[in-house]
């Protein structure tokens, strides 16, 4: 059950050659990426005009559907078991969804916000 | 440049435009761009892992772009729902990105499985799964749930559902839930391994509805947040297990989101996340006190129409009554005549009004009245003893002064906007019960508030159909 580490590092490369890796797993470089991308969220939120929070969330609904791209990752790998790809298949169809509405309908609502004056017709 | 190097530089373009997506929200003026900005992230995106799966050998293209196509066929009429639906639309699309997340978290997990790769799963990558699968599904049911009390679908009950020791049980599951995560980051590669994963997904999908059941409409603002921020986390966790960072950025732009929307929620209802999610707010109807039964004015729609004609200072404070009526496009009719007078008419949007947040602003710009008038609380409450008169339309605990006087009252402390302090109050309200949470509401009884039974939508067109016909026999 054990694999030599000749082996295991030969089928960690391929792994995340297939992920779209780096080819080298770097976890404490992701989670520096993750505190800054933290704060550069929280402060760009922050100042977010309350006006328009439900679009702001319809928004983040969509770039969270960043999803899909590990979803096709799964779904084009080479050699991977059907039911591995029918996972990435439906999960790209849910992140496509949230892609197109989220977009869709903020911008649906961005329409609507007039500043005084331009309102009237 | 190697092809590798090039995905990157998609992936970090794509990152870019993200953050200047969600920074031109700032303001109505720039927010549109943000959209504009967003999608090209995402096609940018999108087309460099399509590049980066390409030079590594994928396959099945068909199958992808058949998905794509199916995903954009469900998406493109669910932008199109009336913006009263907005709330549930919302939380449908949370559930279908926390289904993504944790389906790509299963195929991973699996795959790894099935090769024995030890190395795959280290003990970090084997708690970024768990962390994506454990978030990923108990998004999927709870925005479900949510989607269902905020749709009123029959068979969920829409008042919140307490039973003894649920919250023990609510946390014990969690707990054997992260017992079995730890297990697996362990044990990644044991026999029982997968039986403890699946076991993480059923415990994971069943703590998302119960979480739900004790969560009242007044507290949606809030849980919707935080479905929000949770939704954002699973795909950090994903960006982990990838070794991705764009999808770690994006995913920590969205969280980050979620998580200051919460914070405002909470702050509006001055409760803590913690009293949200365990709270069961309004579970137990306070019983007023007998003895002292308390008579409501009613008035006419006329008599309003004649008050609101002398007033300079018109305060509207739209509530969830009003989009339930589907009313806003009566109170633009209202507002017009009003203004035509020359009377100033303002909207006081309270955070929480409303089943998510900003829902007012949204309902009000869609029946295009101008954002500089929907006032902030904070604003609005320095002008309210100065407003000649308050209508409320469909708005009851965020206008309740309880919240400042009544140290008993479920929501003191609440901050509030001060419509007792107007010269007159006049309320629009659905019926005589008490609201969502089963406070009642001192504003009503006060000498100075006439009430104005009926459909918001109705009584509103009533009010508007006065002012018009009045300003006709000049």
């Amino acid at each position: 059950m054990h694999l030599s580490d000749n082996t295991s590092s030969v089928v960690q490369a391929e792994a995340n050659h297939a992920s779209g890796g780096h080819g080298q797993l770097d976890f404490m470089g992701a989670l520096f990426v993750f505190m800054l991308a933290s704060f550069i969220g929280v402060m760009v939120i922050q100042r977010v005009s309350r006006l328009l929070h439900t679009p702001l969330m319809s928004l983040t609904n969509a770039i969270s559907a960043i999803a899909v791209v590990g979803a096709v990752i799964v779904a084009a790998g080479k050699d991977y078991p059907p039911y591995i790809m029918a996972l990435g298949l439906v999960a790209i169809i849910c992140s496509t969804t949230n892609i197109v509405s989220g977009f869709l309908i903020t911008d649906r609502m961005l329409k609507m916000f007039k500043k005084q004056g331009g309102a009237g017709k | 440049m190697s092809a590798e190097n090039f995905v990157q530089l998609l992936y970090l373009i794509s990152t870019a435009l993200f953050i200047l997506s969600l920074k031109w929200m700032s303001d109505p003026a720039t927010a549109r761009k943000g959209v504009f900005s967003g999608v090209g992230a995402m096609l940018l995106a999108v087309a460099g892992t399509l590049a980066g799966v390409a030079t590594t050998g994928g396959t099945h293209y068909w199958w992808i772009l058949g998905a794509f196509v199916v995903g954009a066929a469900i998406g493109y009429p669910l932008a199109q729902v009336p913006l009263t639906a907005v709330p549930q639309r919302t939380a449908l699309s949370h559930a279908f990105g926390g289904l993504a997340a944790g389906l790509v978290g299963t195929a991973k997990y699996f795959l790894f499985f099935g090769r024995g790769d030890v190395a795959s799963l280290s003990p970090f990558i084997m708690a970024a799964l768990v962390a994506e699968i454990l978030l990923g599904f108990l998004t999927l049911t709870g925005s479900l749930m949510a989607a269902g009390k905020l749709q009123e679908v029959k068979w969920i009950p829409q008042r919140p559902v307490t039973y003894p020791l649920q919250n023990v049980g609510n946390i014990g599951m969690l707990i054997v839930a992260i017992g079995l995560g730890v297990a697996l980051v362990s044990n990644p590669l044991a026999a029982w391994a997968p039986f403890a994963f699946l076991g993480v997904i059923v415990l994971s999908l069943a703590f998302g509805v119960l979480m739900i059941l004790p969560i009242g409409g007044a507290d949606m603002p809030t849980v919707i947040s935080i479905l929000n921020a949770y939704a954002g986390l699973s795909a950090v966790a994903m960006g982990f297990v990838l070794n991705n960072k764009l999808l770690i950025t994006a995913g920590a732009l969205d969280g980050s989101s979620g998580l200051i929307l919460s914070i405002i929620m909470c702050k509006a209802m001055n409760r803590s996340f913690a009293n949200v999610l365990f709270g069961a707010f309004g579970q137990a109807p306070k019983t007023t006190e007998a003895g002292e039964a308390k008579a409501y004015k009613s008035d006419t729609t006329e008599s309003a129409a004649q008050v609101l004609e002398q007033a300079s200072l018109v305060v509207i404070v739209p509530g969830y009554g009003m989009a339930v009526a589907q009313a806003q496009h009566k109170v633009r009719e209202l507002y017009d005549l009003l203004k035509k007078r020359g009377i100033t008419v303002k909207f006081a949007i309270h955070p929480v009004a409303g089943r998510m947040p900003g829902h007012m602003n949204v309902l009000l710009a869609e029946a295009e009245i101008p954002y500089d008038d929907l006032v902030e609380m904070d604003v609005i409450n320095g002008d309210m003893p100065q407003a000649d008169v308050a209508l409320i339309i469909g708005a009851n605990d965020v206008v309740n002064p309880a919240a400042r006087a009544d140290k008993n009252s479920p929501i003191f402390g609440m901050p509030i906007i001060d419509a007792d302090k107007a010269k007159t109050v006049y309320a629009i309200k659905r019926s005589k019960n008490p609201g969502f949470a089963g406070i009642d509401n001192e504003l009503y009884f006060l000498d100075k508030t006439y009430m104005l039974f009926g459909d918001a939508k109705v009584v509103v067109g009533e009010l508007a159909k006065q002012l018009a016909d009045d300003s006709g026999g000049h």
